[in-house]
């Protein structure tokens, strides 16, 4: 009951902060309102880094305590993870033909490093497909995850180590947090949108997981099943032999 | 496309998106839990 709460109050919000940010701020006096996708488009990368800081975190985890339900808490932010990496590359696309005049670059690091983020979270998916066994499963995708959440901190300060199209950080490197480089009334909107797409977050992440759940219960009925299977044939036919 | 063209194309595919996970994330969670328990 409390998670479907939860679930409402992320769709209010989602549509209050869409509604403020199409409707309510101003269009930007450089960027028109192209400026607009930046809302979404922010907070689906800030929620990219938390789902795979996520999934590395629970990876430990599982890797320390062997504890199935951290492995499950890794799965849902890895997939949450790659749906926010889409929506933060489709929004910089969708922003960037009106602003740069591409749509994409690849001699830019932050589209390379983001587009490599998504491959291997993409990867860390596949893997998990690889083997039935869900220690194995686990072990091999904790340690993928934790390998591949070197490409987060990579990401973020490849527009600080080296040039490309993309401008550096508005309101998240520390010099510039209590003075960003927008206009008050657009990082106001920008964080009233991170804070709807966290609830949603919220939201999602606890349903992936109690999907996770619930699959491993089934994978682990199955498995029971076809013991018992595989014991009452044996059984049968070892009694078969008794009788001749 | 227009300014309102890209901009319509990002808040489509985006909110678009994470509805259409939600349903689909609602859809998997019913078919792998018959019970209502902790909905």
């Amino acid at each position: 009951m409390k998670t479907r709460i939860l679930g409402f109050a992320a769709l209010a919000a989602v549509v209050v902060a869409t509604v403020v940010g199409l409707l309510v701020v101003p269009a930007d006096l450089n960027q028109g309102d192209a400026q607009r996708i930046m809302y979404p488009h922010v907070a689906s990368a800030w929620l990219a880094y938390l789902s795979f800081g996520v999934t590395a975190l629970f990876g430990i985890l599982w890797l320390w305590k062997r504890d199935l339900r951290y492995d499950a808490v890794a799965l849902a932010g890895a997939e949450i993870g790659v749906m926010f990496t889409a929506f933060a590359i489709w929004g910089g696309m969708m922003w960037g033909r009106p602003v740069w005049g591409v749509f994409w670059q690849w001699e830019d690091p932050r589209l390379t490093t983001t587009a490599l983020l998504l491959a291997l979270y993409v990867g860390y998916l596949l893997l998990r497909r690889l083997t039935d066994d869900p220690e194995r499963r686990a072990t091999r995708a904790a340690i993928v995850g934790v390998v591949a959440a070197v490409d987060i901190p990579i990401v973020h300060f490849s527009v600080e180590w080296w040039r490309g199209l993309h401008q550096t950080a508005t309101i998240a490197s520390p010099e510039r947090a209590l003075d960003p480089a927008a206009p008050m009334v657009f990082v106001g909107t920008l964080l009233g949108m991170l804070g709807a797409f966290t609830v949603a977050w919220l939201y999602l992440m606890i349903r992936r997981y109690q999907l996770a759940r619930a699959e491993l219960a089934r994978e682990e009925e199955a498995r029971l099943g076809r013991l018992r299977a595989v014991q009452v044939a044996g059984l049968s036919s070892s009694s078969q032999e008794t009788a001749r | 496309m227009t300014d309102a063209g890209f901009v319509i194309a990002a808040y489509g595919v985006i909110l678009g998106g994470l509805g259409l996970y939600t349903v689909v994330l609602w859809r998997r969670l019913r078919a792998a839990q018959p019970s209502d328990e902790g909905r």
